[in-house]
């Protein structure tokens, strides 16, 4: 792909200037990724995706109130069988995941160039970054247990574990500021111990994150794993945050302002939050917080005798 | 540790030689009320000198509310008034936080092995008090002296001695090389272990380097004004360590105090969400350990008597004052029958009355209010088609009763199976398939403890894993171990208390 922009899709300059000669592109639909499946928004709008200097790249859907709680039904649906499939398998599909991204690293790098105004060596960093990093937390499925987990040495005769599970349903809310390393630094470590997740991408840029999706429905990952929405983020979140079947929020994508506001609705089912963190910098490694900010300690005790 | 085994120990082998005192090692065959009339083996209450009024305690020192009013503070198994204490408010939790602030900076300052001295001198106090400390428990909080002796205070020493030991070595937890504390932490505790749940938030709390403020609940304040004391016999420096007793009031002025950094708290989901929403936006860390409706599933190959004296622990345990308490039997309905005779059978040779009685099974409950509750339930249960069943039971004329109480048919539906009743009230449901037992238990909004009884080891693991709790019992049940984490899903909170889990809510991680 030579043009700088994502999809071939050059906008005005597509059919204009390049002689009698030029091939008129095909623009790219973008949809949803929900269950699966690619729907547009219930709600049937869309808004304009421009790239850093304002040009239109692309309508995306604007998804609806609706779409949200159809995206926290698909999750919830996969949850029984990725919670329950082995951490060696989570970690090959993982790893699957970034197999793919590898194959579309053009694409992408064309895509988070054109979303964050970079040069496309930038912007090839840091898809290579994303993917590497996509590599490091599949390696986690089959380690957290050891590093989480623990033999409890009680005082008495009992067999006394504790291990790491799931947490559940989480929504995430995907940073502005980054919009594809930060992206994957939000979702993979949240599905690799078996969580399910309800993605909103970033609002400004949000078309490497629907791109994802595409790359994630090749990749041997159930449907409903990941959902993926886009439109305005204080219009989607504030029904996941309010959600009573959403266990977990992960407000990255949130302002101070609007994460208050979600944290407060979040409380009223205790859901799980982690907090934005000002200056989060996607490219530093990014340690255990968010891999260990969604997982739930299960002891359990059993007697020991004859 | 020593087992929290109250009323039986025949489901396990004992733990301990000292464990092995002299208890029912078969449940009666329908024996006779006759055979269980017991002459009384009351504890003397001659150990312990409550003073006629305390004060908060705030920089090392007790002194009065700041607004000069006092509550009362009552035994619930005689209605007899106790002591009187300061009625905390704004003003003093100010003072206690500013005390606490203070006191942090040499506090976190400390080599983490001088710490741990201090902790391991408050364990050893708590250790030779424990008689005192087990009958001003008894008294202030109605629960049986067996209990108080044999479960809160070997298990609050054991507490100290554990997280001391963390002090000097929290580079090794896995939180990163060196941790830090995180200042101030407001602490908010309930009255149904008031001492162990006092010992739950403090001990991690000072071994990681924070200074504290502590608010005991409204209804038993004493045993951590007695603690303060202990803090002051051990030469903890002053203001690591403040006391501020009063209402719900001074607890919601502890919580929103700017200057705390960590807010923990156990009690009701309400409140918790409460606080969840006052410390929405804030840099506050937050854990909760909340309530629960923990599911007691009973499979067809359960060993029945082994099964019958867990579930009866399970509830019957602190008179059903437990957040993880059993209460809602799953049992096989090809066992349900065999199960319920053994159970009624057994729950008839419960003892109830004074807490002080050292033959006393299930004493008074806490309060008037917490009566009233379980009262209320316990009515819905009857007018929506459950059947109540309680032992023919004597209860004592003054304080605040109710008797063990089972009932049956109750669906999914009911109050009874999905409100948290905090009472000894158990209520049965039954299933056909270990998918079925799985679904029901998992269907609340509640997730802090679980029990399976079977003897199939795949069985338990399968259910273990199927199971949305933090806690699993398998063929035991109420067991509880400063090294093993304790805590809840979804509603019934977050964080984890105890083990090398427990630290993390105290450290800037």
């Amino acid at each position: 792909m030579s043009d700088a922009t994502a999809n071939g899709a050059t906008g005005a300059a597509g059919n204009t200037g390049r002689g009698a000669a030029a091939r008129l592109s095909v623009l790219k639909t973008y949809k949803l990724f929900v269950g699966g499946k690619f729907p547009r928004s219930e709600s049937g709008r869309v808004y304009e995706v421009a790239d850093s200097k304002g040009n239109w790249l692309a309508n995306a859907p604007l998804s609806s109130r609706k779409d949200a709680r159809d995206a926290v039904v698909a999750a919830r649906k996969a949850f029984p069988g990725w919670s329950g499939a082995t951490a060696y398998n989570r970690g090959q599909i993982l790893y699957r995941v970034a197999e793919m991204l590898e194959g579309r690293r053009e694409q992408f790098t064309a895509e988070v160039a054109a979303a964050e105004g970079l040069s496309k060596a930038k912007a090839a960093a840091r898809v290579d970054a994303a993917v590497d990093r996509w590599v490091w937390y599949a390696g986690w499925s089959d380690k957290v247990a050891q590093i989480a987990g623990a033999a409890n040495p009680v005082a008495g005769p009992y067999f006394n574990l504790s291990t790491p599970g799931p947490t559940g349903v989480v929504a995430v809310l995907a940073p502005d500021t980054s919009s594809f390393l930060g992206l994957v630094s939000v979702i993979a470590p949240v599905i690799v111990t078996g969580n399910t997740a309800v993605v909103v991408a970033s609002e400004r840029a949000p078309l490497p994150a629907l791109s994802l999706g595409e790359v994630l429905a090749t990749s041997d990952l159930p449907g409903g794993v990941v959902n993926i929405l886009s439109g305005r983020t204080a219009e989607i979140a504030a029904p996941l945050a309010a959600h009573q079947d959403v266990n977990a929020i992960d407000l990255a994508g949130a302002d101070a302002a609007l994460a208050k506001e979600l944290e407060t609705a979040a409380a009223d089912n205790l859901k799980r939050v982690l907090r934005p963190q000002a200056g989060t910098d996607w490219a530093a490694d990014p340690g255990t917080e968010r891999l260990l900010a969604f997982l739930e300690t299960k002891t359990v005790w059993h007697p020991m005798g004859v | 540790m020593t087992d929290p085994q109250t009323l039986d120990t025949s489901q396990d082998t004992p733990q301990h030689p000292e464990d092995t005192q002299p208890v029912d090692k078969q449940p009666a065959q329908q024996a006779p009320r006759g055979a269980f009339a017991y002459a009384p083996a009351p504890e003397s209450r001659s150990v312990v000198a409550i003073a006629p009024s305390y004060g908060h305690f705030i920089d090392g020192e007790f002194r009065e509310a700041a607004g000069g009013k006092v509550f009362t503070t009552v035994s619930p198994s005689t209605e007899e008034v106790l002591s009187e204490v300061a009625l905390g408010g704004p003003e003093d939790v100010d003072a206690a936080v500013a005390a606490a602030r203070r006191a942090f900076g040499p506090w976190s300052a400390l080599p983490g092995a001088e710490r741990a001295k201090y902790l391991f001198r408050i364990a050893r106090i708590i250790q030779e008090r424990s008689r005192e400390l087990a009958v001003l428990e008894s008294l202030d909080n109605g629960k049986p002296i067996r209990e108080s002796r044999d479960t809160d205070l070997p298990l609050a020493a054991a507490h100290f001695f554990y997280y001391a030991g963390w002090a000097d070595k929290l580079a090794y937890a896995g939180y990163g090389a060196d941790p830090k504390p995180l200042g101030v932490a407001g602490q908010v505790i309930p009255w149904n272990f008031p001492l162990l749940m006092l010992a739950w938030k403090i001990a991690p709390a000072l071994a990681t380097g924070n200074t504290v403020v502590l608010k005991p609940a409204e209804t038993t304040p004493l045993s951590a004004l007695f603690f303060a004391d202990i803090c002051r016999q051990a030469g903890l420096p002053r203001g690591v360590v403040n006391i501020v007793t009063g209402d719900g009031a001074a607890g919601a002025a502890l919580v929103a105090h700017p200057d705390v950094r960590k807010v923990a708290f156990t009690g009701s989901t309400g409140v918790g969400k409460a606080i969840a929403r006052t410390v929405a936006g804030t840099d506050k860390k937050l854990t909760l350990e909340l309530g629960g409706k923990a599911a007691n599933i009973v499979y067809d190959d359960a060993p029945v008597d082994q099964a019958v004296e867990g579930i009866v622990n399970g509830i019957f345990f602190n008179q059903g004052h437990v957040c993880c308490a059993g209460s809602r039997l799953l049992v096989q309905e090809s066992v349900a029958e065999e199960v319920l005779d053994a159970l009624k059978r057994r729950m008839a040779t419960l003892r109830v009355g004074d807490p002080l009685d050292k033959n006393t099974d299930v004493g008074a409950i806490n309060s008037p209010e917490q009566l009233a509750r379980i009262r209320e339930l316990a009515d819905a249960g009857e007018r929506e088609g459950a059947e109540r069943w309680s032992p023919s039971c004597e209860l004592p004329a003054s304080g605040y009763w109710f008797a063990p109480t089972l009932f049956t048919g109750v669906t999914q539906a009911h109050r009874i199976a999905r409100e948290e009743i905090f009472g000894p009230v158990l209520s049965v449901l039954t299933f056909r398939t270990p998918a079925e037992a799985v679904e029901k238990a998992n269907n609340t909004p509640y997730g802090l403890s679980a029990g399976i009884w079977t003897e199939k080891g795949s069985r338990i693991l399968w259910t273990a894993e199927k199971l949305r709790a933090g806690v699993v019992w398998a063929n035991t049940f109420n067991k509880f171990d400063p090294a093993s984490p304790f805590g809840g899903y979804k509603e019934s909170g977050y964080g984890r208390e105890g083990g090398r889990h427990g630290l993390e809510a105290y450290l800037d991680v």
